[in-house]
């Protein structure tokens, strides 16, 4: 049991502190230096894919990586099952106060575009209310609508109606590399 | 520049080369449907140089006859000038209730020009004409010119073949801005972009359109001069920026921010400074249209529990409801002339386009389709042109304010929406 517990604890402290991408010119920025005050910039052993993100972020195996919120039809309301998902993104946020997300709200095609943008704003302040409520700052997050404009599912029935109505979280680190 | 902005613009200057190719896409238009009693005119060849006399003369029926308001009488390829003597009753026997004669020649200081008067077959009188300065390279615009007198002084009102029209083709993963002359032709692209483009509004004095562009991964509103390319962002605040529409004296643009919370109407000056909130409601309002006077501003809401059209006034205040048949009433267009409002209805799950008359408050559905959105007034307010789905493809779709006169306006490759017909020539 010890020996499976203390790699266990040293990767849990490893998650507890801010993961910081290799800066490309100059030092650290000031907010991510690590809580044990040294100077130096810790680096995970996880490493940063393409985009500048931390692998716990993008890889397929980490929760992190799913970042759809799916919503019922003319619902506005962060569902019961998303719940867990929506924590974990609020436990990495308060954690890495650096980063930031911007929360994209999406609506299925059906009616005016600008009152689907308008609809999809609020599927995308439900998710940041969520956030907030679990102590992710306000700076941290931005939440906009893309509306009908950019469908994940091209249909037109309820099976790509219903991929459509959702919520997206895209990150950005504190260097500014990222997804938006 | 970070690696991630190199690239996507790479990728979009590598889209931007492709799409020389799209830029020539032309808008096609065919009519289906036309009006009741059509106006049958003829329209002589005219003498001069064959060349500008062929464009000017094809410019000038196919216009009127896409209107849907006139029937062309075969001229049996006649030609002869605005000075020679016309035998009226040889044409009333062939139908005509019109007649255009005309040439091309040269004016006092050498330049070419298109020269027509207009004849009244059955009272066997002139009713008038003009002559317009032109060159090569505006022949068909004085086709357009001929066509709208002709038009106005036959139906009373004024004619809007000079006008062009700006809309949004996605074709090939790319969005284009573009802008053709209300016969289709002449399609320039404003904008490229890799992401979505919506809501076109033409400044009052058709210089600049205001947008929605999604490039920055949110909504975000630019006011883009055609003339030179050059454009601003008018509105980039936190949360989602979106529906410019522009007051009639072009100072200001209502605008709708989510930045305080839910979607809910602001104004700016067309520089994009001087914010000003309009309205304060609890549910969202959106799509903001100012009345052609002014003084008021339609848009759509839901604080009521549905999607329906209010007014308010244009520095804000109390809004009163104007829609109160169904449970989905948005998009509101006022009429230039004032006296009506176009919008999209929902019934029995279609969508689609309604007019309103503002004096009787009765409500006309003008479409038999499902998918109708966007709609948009001529100028003359004859026309309203509207975005809409034919067997699974976008197209434009005009029609006449009584429902009669039908055109649809096609892309080869790709699917038009978000129309806006723009002003009159100035």
């Amino acid at each position: 049991m010890k020996k499976l517990l203390i790699p266990a604890l040293l990767s849990a402290l490893l998650a507890a502190c801010s993961t910081t991408p290799l800066p490309e010119d100059g030092g650290a920025p000031v907010e991510s230096r690590s809580g044990a005050g040294t100077g130096v910039a810790p680096v995970t052993a996880g490493g940063l894919d393409a985009s500048g993100l931390p692998r716990e972020l993008t890889d397929p195996k980490s929760k992190l990586s799913q970042r759809s919120i799916y919503f019922d039809l003319d619902k506005y309301e962060v569902k019961d099952e998303y719940k867990d998902l929506v924590a974990a993104h609020a436990k990495y946020l308060t954690a890495n106060k650096g980063f930031k997300v911007l929360l994209q709200g999406n609506t299925d095609e059906r009616g005016s575009r600008e009152y689907n943008l308008s609809l999809g704003q609020k599927r995308a302040e439900a998710v940041k209310r969520s956030l907030t409520l679990l102590g992710v700052k306000d700076d941290q997050i931005e939440s906009v609508s893309l509306g009908e404009e950019k469908p994940k599912n091209p249909g037109h029935d309820e099976a790509a109606w219903s991929e459509n109505r959702r919520a997206d979280i895209l990150y950005k680190a504190p260097d500014g590399r990222g997804e938006f | 520049m970070n690696a991630m902005s190199r690239i996507s613009r790479r990728v979009f200057l590598a889209l931007a080369l492709f799409s020389a190719g799209l830029a020539q896409a032309q808008l096609s238009i065919e009519i289906t449907g036309a009006g009741a009693n059509r106006i049958p005119v003829a329209i002589v060849d005219f003498p001069g140089d064959p060349t500008a006399s062929r464009v000017i003369t094809a410019t000038v029926r196919s216009d009127l006859e896409r209107s849907g308001l006139f029937k062309l009488v075969d001229h049996g390829g006649l030609a002869f000038d605005e000075n020679a003597p016309i035998n009226h009753a040889d044409w009333k026997s062939k139908g005509a209730d019109a007649l255009a004669a005309g040439s091309i020649g040269r004016s006092a200081d050498g330049r070419m020009e298109a020269r027509f008067r207009l004849y009244d077959s059955q009272k066997g009188v002139s009713l008038g004409g003009a002559a317009y300065v032109t060159s090569n390279t505006q022949l068909r615009a004085a086709g357009h010119r001929i066509a709208d007198y002709i038009y106005e002084k036959l139906t009373g009102e004024k004619g809007v073949f000079s006008t062009r029209i700006a809309y949004v083709v996605k074709a090939r993963g790319q969005f284009l801005l573009q802008i053709a002359d209300s016969d289709g032709q002449n399609a320039a692209t404003a904008l490229t972009s890799a992401e979505p483009i919506i809501s076109p509004a033409w400044s009052p004095d058709g210089s600049k359109l205001a947008y929605v562009s999604f490039e920055k991964k949110k909504p975000v509103i630019y006011v883009h001069s055609l003339a030179s390319g050059q454009r601003i962002i008018v509105a980039n605040f936190k949360g989602s920026n979106s529906a410019p529409a522009w007051s009639p004296d072009g100072r200001k643009l209502a605008i709708v921010l989510s930045k305080d919370g839910n979607s809910q109407l602001y104004t700016v000056n067309a520089d994009g400074s001087g914010l000003q909130r309009i309205t304060q409601s609890s549910g969202i309002d959106t799509e903001p249209r100012y009345a052609a006077d002014g003084g008021s501003i339609f848009f759509t809401s839901d604080r009521g529990g549905s999607p329906q059209i209010y007014q308010v006034g244009a520095g804000g205040g109390e809004a009163r409801r104007v829609t109160f048949e169904g449970s989905y009433n948005v998009s509101p267009r006022p009429a230039p002339d004032g006296k009506s409002l176009a919008f999209i209805t929902r019934r029995e799950g279609r969508f689609q386009l309604a007019v309103m008359d503002l004096a009787s408050r009765q409500v006309q559905v003008l479409s038999d389709s499902n998918k109708d959105e966007s709609p948009s007034f001529a100028p003359n307010s004859r026309m309203i042109l509207i975005a809409t789905e034919i067997g699974g493809r976008g197209v434009l779709s005009a029609v006449s304010s009584d429902g009669r006169i039908k055109q649809r306006l096609t892309v080869a490759a790709g699917d038009v929406r978000e129309p806006a017909w723009g002003p009159y020539y100035q």
